[in-house]
């Protein structure tokens, strides 16, 4: 009963900015606008290699910025309170920590999958329509590898969220957790090769690297099994957001 | 009848103790002025009776139980401790509507807060556009949203204009009125005078007085006279060998204490001395303030 009433109110915290569906309509715009580009070369880099061409990976490839503008998402969910100094007034009105973090964490999942899937399924069917206006071949949804590429890639997008959450929490400021999250979802992939071998195990459950081989409907020799990859860097947000929820327990506001 | 009972209370920040077993009582039905120059610990202190922030020793109760096992906090305690502390881009009204729905609070009383406070007119507004008038009746509706029996306010005239400082002046004294237990903290002694029944002191985190307003006034008005005289110098050097502690008060006039009004109006005539103003003073508040926290800096400077 007293959880529902924390969600509700979240909520109502989350719907009552304008800037939650700005950000929402952002991710759709730009999300969808990097399909229809990235789909624009799609004829020429079909006929360079013809045996590696997957349409669904193609039309889902705008998970790259689209993972940015979800984590900006989750990291507003809690540094907006910060910056404001809300988080005080919802602390004395919530003071049961562990519950108010998990209702941000339950608003922040729900509407992240909502649009993480809503986006990967337009992009998928704008993609494909843009193919065919190109008389390049297409996929089906009912595509052996198609269904599960582009649900994944709705889960891939909100762990993204989920991390971003975690993120903001330990940091507390909105610049401090953007850049951690810019640093792991991009520079890191970046820069693999000046990372240790002992490390290299990582990149397999790596935003953008392992845990992106779920995007594709062409197996990737090096991740044979996509959905072991997207559930280790799920494992990996669970390990961020218990670092949150302990840092948020103990520490004065 | 809910009290605030704070016992032992201790904060470090770092090698720092911010606050230093610090022991009071907020009864209901009275205001009682938390008052301390800035960087007493009043803030921290508040902060932790909220359970914003964790004692390093000592405990905060509210009617008997800490803040963080209240099942409904609003309904018991409100708080305005930073007026700022709201999104600017949320309504006044989504903002209280949060807050209320968190406490399964009907939605009623958010109308009902935001009537008692004056922003019906305002409720539609995003808080970013307010005053910090406006802001702070915004953040004192949030603190009534539960009609609680305690009611907390750091600094809340801060920055208001006369007709803001008056208003909360008379709501706080109202809301004591109610039976409520209402704690406020400032800086100015000034400000306490016309609003707190009962005064804690603090100054470097330490509790310095705990006393009634009008046993303060009494305490420390007892024996002060201010005299004018059209050559100061020499009357004043004459109360002196008297025995007086004479001090120099505004306009060439003096501050004596240790002699009465009459004994000063008796040697004066006895050395043919024309006084133009001979007047017993209540100490200002704000002299007592000065002196107990003078006080406890040299006790602070002799440790």
């Amino acid at each position: 009963m007293s959880f529902a009433r924390t969600l509700h109110a979240e909520w109502i915290k989350f719907r009552s900015l304008r800037s939650s569906w700005y950000t929402l309509a952002t991710l759709l715009v730009v999300g969808l606008g990097i399909t229809a580009l990235s789909m624009g070369a799609a004829g020429a880099d079909r006929a360079e290699s013809p045996q590696d061409w997957d349409p669904t990976g193609r039309s889902l490839t705008t998970y790259i910025v689209a993972q940015l503008i979800i984590g900006v998402l989750g990291i507003l969910v809690v540094t907006s309170e910060y910056a404001t100094g809300l988080m005080a007034t919802t602390l004395s009105a919530t003071p049961r920590r562990h519950r108010l973090l998990a209702a941000k964490v339950v608003v922040a999942t729900a509407v992240a999958l909502v649009a993480g899937q809503v986006l990967m399924f337009a992009s998928f069917f704008l993609g494909q329509a843009v193919l065919i206006t190109q008389e390049v071949p297409n996929a089906q949804l009912g595509d052996p590898g198609v269904l599960s590429a582009v649900t994944g890639g709705g889960i891939y997008l909100s762990a993204i969220a989920l991390l971003a959450v975690g993120l903001g929490t330990i940091m507390r400021a909105t610049a401090g957790a953007l850049a951690t999250l810019v640093g792991i979802i991009f520079l890191v992939p970046a820069l693999q090769g000046l990372f240790p071998s002992w490390m290299q195990g990582l990149f397999a459950i790596w935003p953008t690297k392992g845990a992106a081989a779920i995007f594709a409907t062409v197996p990737d020799p090096a991740y044979p099994e996509p959905w072991l990859n997207l559930g280790g860097m799920c494992l990996g947000v669970a390990v961020v957001l218990a670092a949150a929820f302990a840092v948020f327990l103990r520490r004065d506001v | 009848m809910t009290t605030i009972e704070v016992r032992g209370l201790t904060k470090k920040y770092g090698p720092e103790t911010v606050v230093d077993d610090l022991s009071f009582t907020v009864e209901p039905g009275q205001v009682t002025g938390f008052l301390g120059p800035n960087g007493a610990g009043k803030s921290t202190t508040m902060r932790m009776i909220m359970g914003l922030a964790t004692p390093a020793r000592g405990s905060v109760t509210i009617g008997g139980r800490r803040y963080a096992d209240l099942p409904a906090p609003l309904t018991e305690v409100g708080a305005l401790l930073d007026a700022g502390a709201v999104h600017g881009a949320r309504r006044a009204y989504d903002h209280l509507l949060a807050l209320a729905v968190s406490n399964g609070l009907p939605r009623r009383r958010v109308g009902e807060v935001l009537a008692r406070t004056g922003l019906e007119g305002v409720a539609g507004r995003r808080a970013g556009g307010f005053s910090l008038g406006m802001r702070q009746r915004l953040g004192i509706a949030a603190a009534l949203l539960g009609d609680p029996r305690v009611l907390i306010f750091d600094e809340p005239v801060n920055g208001l204009d006369p007709e803001g400082i008056r208003w909360i002046r008379d709501f706080m004294r109202a809301l004591a009125r109610e039976g409520r237990a209402v704690l406020v903290s400032s800086h100015l002694m000034s400000e306490m005078a016309q609003t707190a029944d009962h005064l804690v002191v603090v100054g470097r985190g330490r509790l310095i007085a705990d006393t009634g307003m009008s046993e303060l006034m009494r305490a420390n008005g007892a024996g002060t006279v201010l005299v004018r005289t059209s050559d100061p110098g020499s009357l004043a050097r004459r109360l002196t060998a008297a025995g007086a502690t004479v001090r120099d008060g505004l306009e060439n006039s003096l501050v004596v204490s240790g002699m009465t009004g009459e004994e000063i109006g008796k040697l004066a005539a006895y050395h043919g001395v024309a006084l133009s103003e001979l007047t017993p003073q209540l100490a200002s508040l704000e002299d007592a303030f000065m002196e107990l926290t003078k006080d406890s800096v040299e006790y602070q400077g002799a440790a």
